[in-house]
């Protein structure tokens, strides 16, 4: 490959690059806004409504607000590694969707260890958390750091074993021959087979995410604001920006290995990238009805929950899934050698 | 045993999570009862305790006769009152301040004027750009009173029976 | 030149500048952090040799765990360095003799035949179907199969043994239990007692 066609290379892939990230970082505006409105609407209210028509602009007024206010470094702080932190936890949060097959051909990088490296990025994603709770040299920011490295430390296990499950009966690390595996009508996605691995790898993505209500991180009633209580403007929204992208992040990959990506669950309607979205929106409604429904873990509870429960369940269903692809149980369970 | 069992069903069935989740997802489509405060607003009641203002009599002479009631009752110490023996040998205020940072709306005042001239009105939709402007002096409440003289009057005369 | 070497030559760089970083940081926390990003960039390489599974599980594994688990604790230490920095002079002699030793040595190592380049060919670039991480799979579970159990084995009598050495009952201690606490009803805490009213 000659350095003129790696050039062209490169440009063709951000490229398509950009027409992933746009539409991303626009439906974590509007996954904002959705947010206030479901919220609202369970707590009986409307939900911002002023900006625009029934309050759509609102996510945009407030972009403008953050980017026209001004980024404090704390005195003491350590600066190069202050200002870094948001990009280290919003550049994972990005760069995992390079795998995420979004219809039977179009995916950006057709990896074949592909569920590894959504794993490895989303692993990542706690240094920007970490790094930006010591930087900040405060009590609290630091008080949240550490809570949320222990949390993901312990949640991300859990939610590896789920996945494993995914793996031995999907027969692939590739998310596409994941979702492929799948194929049949409703009852073949691996959400009925694998239903005890759903719900850990759910309940342990909205643990990942630190939101409620395993949002102790921020914990608002015990330490402010967690680790970003010293961001502001700029370096805040992209902390709330990452946070937003992870969850639509767990949430499509909850939709590719339980819940059949693309494929269309009635058997007339074809199958395609709007079924992914759909199913991806519909997941995302769950992580908003959590917050508007559970009040704040307490952390012992945290732990344990991720710990003793969590993984001596999948550690089970694990062995009766293996169980299940030996007897060859179908239509769900096949020896699907390479 | 058989409530430890139970009580494992229970927790790995998620039941209490759905039974929360289903309350909630009821109330998602229930009316919403949010007023949008600037065009709508929630009704008043007579006895609505808002900025204070000083009465009047009809023929203009102003009620308050210096006693210094409200000054001894208001809990916030929010009020100052100074006076001196008019022309006309009556004893009036030289000086009336409600301090509004200080002033928590008790209403105290109002309860122990014996003349009805200290009162609080119906308004609460006000700021303060600089600093000082919190302190309302006698010419601010007698100008309030002044100017919202019928609603005050109105609203009183609702209330008597009550009193 | 080859986008691919230029790639390379990038991330060698910031790998060994991250190395150096490591050793001469002051600061604890500073060293870890560039030994996370040495560990990054040396997966990075590794993609670039084609062993994906290798270079992503650096990541998962040695970025993703071990070194946030390394920083929860080195955050924490309030490491006064000055004290530790005080026989530098005095030890210098016996350390750069050390160093000489191991220079030399090396120097020895890699100057043996079967160390040089031209005994490692670049490898054939493999088919694009290719998955590193199936053949792994096969090797690991059928050649060497005996080899990964007693890893394993030995793996899990270290668990066992680091809990076991650190966990000591306090039967002094007060604490709470979780999954007693949900376990209460209603009935176990309360107590209604009916009595005459008092007139």
């Amino acid at each position: 490959m000659g350095f003129l066609e790696g050039l062209w290379l490169l440009i063709w892939t951000v490229i398509k690059v950009m027409l992933i990230i746009v539409p991303l970082l626009l439906s974590v505006a509007y996954l904002t806004y959705a947010e206030r409105k479901v919220i609202g609407a369970i707590q009986v209210r409307k939900g911002p409504n002023r900006v625009g028509y029934a309050g759509l602009l609102q996510p945009i007024a407030d972009v403008f607000k953050l980017l026209t206010k001004e980024v404090l470094v704390p005195t003491n702080s350590h600066r190069f590694l202050f200002v870094i932190a948001p990009i280290l936890s919003l550049a994972p949060a990005f760069a995992a969707w390079a795998v995420i097959p979004f219809s039977d051909t179009m995916v950006l990088a057709d990896v074949n260890a592909g569920l590894l490296y959504v794993l490895a990025l989303t692993s990542l994603g706690v240094y920007g958390v970490i790094i930006a709770g010591w930087a900040s040299n405060s009590k609290y920011a630091f008080l949240g750091a550490m809570r949320s490295a222990a949390q993901i430390v312990a949640y991300e296990i859990a939610m590896g074993f789920a996945l494993v499950g995914v793996v031995m009966v999907g027969g692939s690390l590739n998310l596409g021959d994941i979702v492929r595996a799948q194929e049949g009508n409703l009852f073949h996605w691996f959400w009925l087979p694998l239903f005890p691995l759903f719900i850990v790898y759910f309940i342990s993505g909205v643990a990942e995410t630190n939101r409620a209500p395993f949002d102790v991180a921020e914990g608002e009633s015990e330490i402010v604001a967690g680790f970003h209580v010293d961001y502001s403007g700029m370096a805040f929204a992209l902390f709330f920006l990452a946070e937003y992208a992870n969850m639509i992040m767990i949430a499509a990959l909850a939709v590719i290995m339980f819940l059949g990506g693309w494929l269309s669950p009635i058997p007339f309607i074809p199958d395609g990238i709007g079924w992914f979205f759909a199913k991806t929106g519909f997941m995302l409604l769950f992580f908003l009805w959590f917050r508007a429904t559970f009040p704040r873990y307490r952390y012992d509870q945290i732990m344990r929950l991720g710990w003793k429960v969590f993984i001596p369940v999948t550690i089970v269903w694990l062995t009766v899934v293996a169980a299940a692809i030996l007897l060859e149980i179908e239509p769900w369970f096949a020896l699907r050698a390479a | 045993m058989t409530g430890n069992v139970k009580s494992y069903f229970k927790s790995f069935l998620l039941l209490e999570l759905l039974k929360g989740m289903s309350l909630t997802g009821r109330y998602f489509f229930a009316k919403k009862f949010t007023v949008q405060y600037p065009d709508e607003k929630t009704p008043q009641s007579p006895r609505f305790r808002g900025l204070h203002a000083l009465r009047r009599y009809p023929n203009g002479e102003e009620r308050c006769i210096a006693c210094k009631l409200c000054e001894a009752v208001c809990p916030a110490l929010a009020i100052t009152i100074e006076s001196e023996e008019r022309a006309d040998n009556t004893r009036r205020t030289t000086r009336y301040d409600i301090d509004l940072f200080k002033c928590i709306f008790c209403g105290f005042c109002e309860e122990a004027c014996p003349v009805d001239s200290i009162v609080e009105t119906r308004i609460f939709e006000y700021h303060f750009e600089k600093r000082g402007e919190q302190i309302m002096t006698k010419d601010k409440l007698l100008a309030i009173g002044d100017k919202f003289e019928d609603q005050i009057a109105a609203d009183r005369a609702v209330d008597a029976p009550f009193r | 030149m080859d986008l691919k070497l230029l790639v390379f030559l990038v991330f060698s760089a910031v790998l060994i500048g991250a190395a150096i970083g490591v050793i001469t940081t002051r600061n604890p926390v500073q060293a870890a952090l560039f030994l996370v990003l040495a560990f990054f960039n040396s997966a990075i390489i590794w993609m670039l040799m084609e062993a994906e599974f290798l270079s992503i599980t650096l990541v998962l594994v040695y970025v993703g765990a071990v070194m946030v688990l390394f920083l929860f604790v080195v955050m924490m230490l309030d490491i006064n360095l000055l004290p530790q920095r005080e026989g530098f002079t005095r030890y210098l002699p016996l350390g750069g003799l050390i160093v000489a030793a191991i220079v030399v040595q090396m120097i020895f190592l890699i100057r043996v035949r079967w160390f040089s380049a031209e005994n490692y060919p670049v490898p054939d670039a493999r088919a694009a179907d290719y998955s590193n991480t199936e053949e792994l799979g096969m090797a690991m579970y059928t050649d060497y199969i005996f080899q990964f159990e007693v890893a394993a084995v030995i793996l899990l009598v270290a668990i066992i043994a680091a809990i076991a050495l650190t966990m000591r009952r306090r039967p002094d201690t007060k604490y709470q239990r979780p999954s007693d606490q949900v376990l209460v009803q209603k009935e176990d805490r309360l107590r209604v007692v009916s009595m005459d009213s008092e007139s």
